[in-house]
């Protein structure tokens, strides 16, 4: 009997855990859904029946505009490079700014590693304008290098570095100096290793930043063939009128790479998060 | 393969600023001292006059309790840790600023400190890719250490996959593939259980053989000290107290410190005997007792212009001699025995004084002593270690 009665209470909870994370997952997934479908609407349908979820007339119209009416690729092109040199850049800046700040004695350190600190707790919005002047006057407006240059160093990954870098042995390090390898050696063969977990994350975070940012190729770039792909939305709009069909097709398209990049990092990812929980 | 002087080290760490501040709002409260280490305004003095010369091939244990500086010195040896002041050379060089990796020294470290994302072998092999040597010479080198090590089908596991004395082995292996001039052992048992302990132990001795090349090994353990060096040396708040052979420092402990750390059970201390010197010859009082010192310790005593004086009389358990008859000497009575198999551990007391003795276990007589009862103990005056009340030294 007290075992059905355990087993009852235990399906009764699961039960209502089902429901509440169920309804919460509708919440979250309806808008994607939304976008999809309506991407295979024509303009007209989803301007006339925008609740209808499956389409009524299913085309391709909007995929075909996307990829053939515009330089879709072109700016694909530039996501990429300014996403994965942002990436790389940042992931090594991190690395290594975090475990000098974790390992190695200097003066000024504390006072150093407060002033970044204190940076990360100002918004963007406020330095916008200088890094604006800065970009402009050094002639890299409406350039991607606008877009990397000013993220070569992202506070928040030196922080996040140096937190899981605290928690290496030092006796690994030190047993590396005696065997022989350099400062940089040991950075790179044993402390990035280590920091696994910390660089998925890390990774996913950069990544998805880069990825849908549309404030920064908003301000700092002007011609089509230089946008990136969150900007490019715009592209199907004008001043009356919106190809919803093609900017639904669009946006649906620069969903993929983010997916599949969370998809191979999530491991690594869910670890990195739970550990910096922990620490 | 080296010779190695420490050449009067001393190592002050300095206060960090948080330190000074919890000191100063310590001062205000209650003081509190966790070890006797001498502090000065430069800060905590963790060793000091620390001269030793290691000769080649030398097997050398630190040893002493926790905070007595040994470890901080196999570090400055490795280059670990910078030196205050002093000399340190390894051969003929001069080794104060080369960095640890151009000192050509391996270490085992406490935890193991194996790299845990690469496999045993690269473990073993890390050392060597940074010397550039050939990949032949590395698999070969590798290969042969494993083997000497009994490690050979561990090569492709990670460390995580291996027991704790595999991790011990292949830490060992990592040193030893490098032919080190000098091999530093910073606790290298301490981590293993009593068993893996005693195996592992044998297991040095018997690679020292195979190495052969300068070891230094740091313990807390003094079972370890005696039986794996040459020489110890035995130290205590950033000092060293002795220096010598595993029998010197056993049959001769220059201070109370030493007599109290070497041995087990622990050295018996008699406090407040009286030495009376008559003549050329001296006689102790130990709890009531007259013994006459031997000869070849009254010249010793008459050689360092000894003078009658209140001194500490040392005597080892196994050096005290029980009986039933209350009467055979200094009565006592038993508070606890512990039957260790071959032999009998009795712990005795006489008003405040303790006394242990360990006493061979005659499986042929009924005779046995009882806890709780009166008996008396006694020893000979050539197992007696006199130590001087003011210094602690040992007066012969």
């Amino acid at each position: 009997m007290g075992i059905n009665f355990e087993k009852n209470s235990d399906f009764k909870n699961r039960l209502i855990i089902f429901v509440i994370l169920f309804a919460a997952a509708i919440v979250v997934v309806i808008p994607y859904i939304w976008m999809i479908s309506n991407s295979f609407k024509t303009t007209m349908e989803t301007l006339m029946d925008p609740n209808h979820l499956l389409p009524q007339t299913p085309t391709l119209e909007g995929y075909e505009r996307v990829l053939t009416g515009s330089p879709f690729f072109k700016w694909l092109g530039n996501s990429i490079i300014v996403t994965c040199t942002n990436t790389i850049i940042i992931l090594f800046t991190s690395t290594i700014v975090g475990y000098v700040f974790s390992r190695f004695q200097f003066k000024g350190k504390e006072f150093l590693f407060a002033m970044l600190m204190f940076t990360m707790m100002v918004p963007a919005q406020v330095t916008m304008i200088t890094t604006f002047l800065i970009i402009d006057g050094i002639g890299l407006y409406d350039s991607l290098l606008a877009l990397i240059i000013p993220s070569f160093v992202n506070v928040f990954g030196i922080y996040l570095c140096k937190q899981f870098c605290d928690e290496i042995p030092k006796e690994l390090i030190e047993s590396a100096q005696i065997d022989g390898a350099g400062n940089f050696k040991i950075y790179w063969k044993i402390v990035v290793p280590q920091l696994r977990p910390c660089i998925g994350a890390l990774a996913i975070f950069t990544f998805l930043e880069y990825w849908n940012d549309y404030l920064n190729p908003l301000i700092y770039l002007s011609s089509t063939e230089r946008m990136t792909l969150p900007l490019a939305l715009s592209y199907f709009s004008t001043q009356h009128s919106t190809d919803l069909s093609a900017t639904m097709a669009a946006a649906a398209l620069i969903m993929i790479p983010a997916a599949v990049v969370f998809l191979i990092f999530q491991k690594q990812f869910i670890k990195g998060i739970s550990m910096t929980g922990m620490k | 393969m080296a010779k190695v002087i420490l050449d009067n080290i001393k190592k002050i760490y300095p206060h960090a600023k948080d330190e000074d501040k919890k000191k100063k709002k310590k001062k205000n409260n209650e003081p509190e001292k966790k070890t006797n280490l001498q502090i000065t305004d430069e800060g905590v003095v963790a060793v000091q006059q620390f001269s030793l010369e290691i000769a080649d091939k030398e097997f050398i244990v630190l040893v002493g309790p926790s905070g007595c500086g040994k470890s901080t010195t196999l570090r400055m040896i490795a280059g670990l840790e910078k030196i205050t002041e002093g000399n340190l050379y390894i051969g003929d060089e001069r080794v104060n600023d080369v960095a640890p990796k151009d000192r050509d020294i391996a270490m085992v470290f406490q935890n193991y400190a194996l790299y845990p994302h690469m496999s045993v072998y690269d473990n073993m092999a890390f050392s060597l890719q940074n010397q550039k040597k050939s990949k032949e010479e590395i698999d070969a080198r590798v290969r042969e250490a494993a083997e000497i090590l009994d490690i050979t089908p561990l090569l492709e596991r990670k460390p995580k996959a291996l027991s704790g004395g595999q991790r011990q082995r292949v830490a060992i292996g990592r040193a030893f593939v490098r032919d080190p001039k000098v091999f530093l052992m910073d606790e290298p048992l301490s981590n293993l259980d009593a068993k893996l302990r005693n195996q592992m132990r044998a297991e040095i001795i018997k690679l020292r053989e195979k190495i052969d090349t300068t070891f230094v090994y740091v313990t807390h353990d003094q079972v370890e000290a005696m039986t794996l060096g040459d020489r110890i040396v035995i130290m205590k708040d950033g000092f060293i107290q002795q220096i010598g052979t595993p029998q010197e420092v056993f049959n001769h402990p220059q201070n109370l410190f030493v007599a109290g750390f070497i041995g087990v059970p622990q050295m018996n201390l008699y406090n407040n005997c009286q030495l009376v010197k008559d003549g050329d010859t001296y006689k102790v009082t130990i709890m009531g007792k007259e013994y006459a010192l031997t000869e070849k310790q009254c010249a010793a005593l008459n050689a360092n212009g000894v003078d009658s004086q209140e001194i500490t009389v040392g005597v080892r358990p196994v050096h005290v001699a029980v009986s039933q008859d209350a009467n055979a000497g200094i009565s006592a009575n038993v508070e606890v025995t512990e039957m260790m198999g071959s032999e009998l551990h009795i712990h005795m007391t006489s008003g405040e004084q303790k006394t242990i003795a360990v006493v061979p276990i005659d499986y042929n007589t009924d005779e046995v002593i009882e806890q709780h009862s009166t008996v008396a103990f006694d020893f000979k005056a050539v197992h007696m270690h006199l130590f001087s009340n003011e210094t602690g030294m040992n007066l012969i």
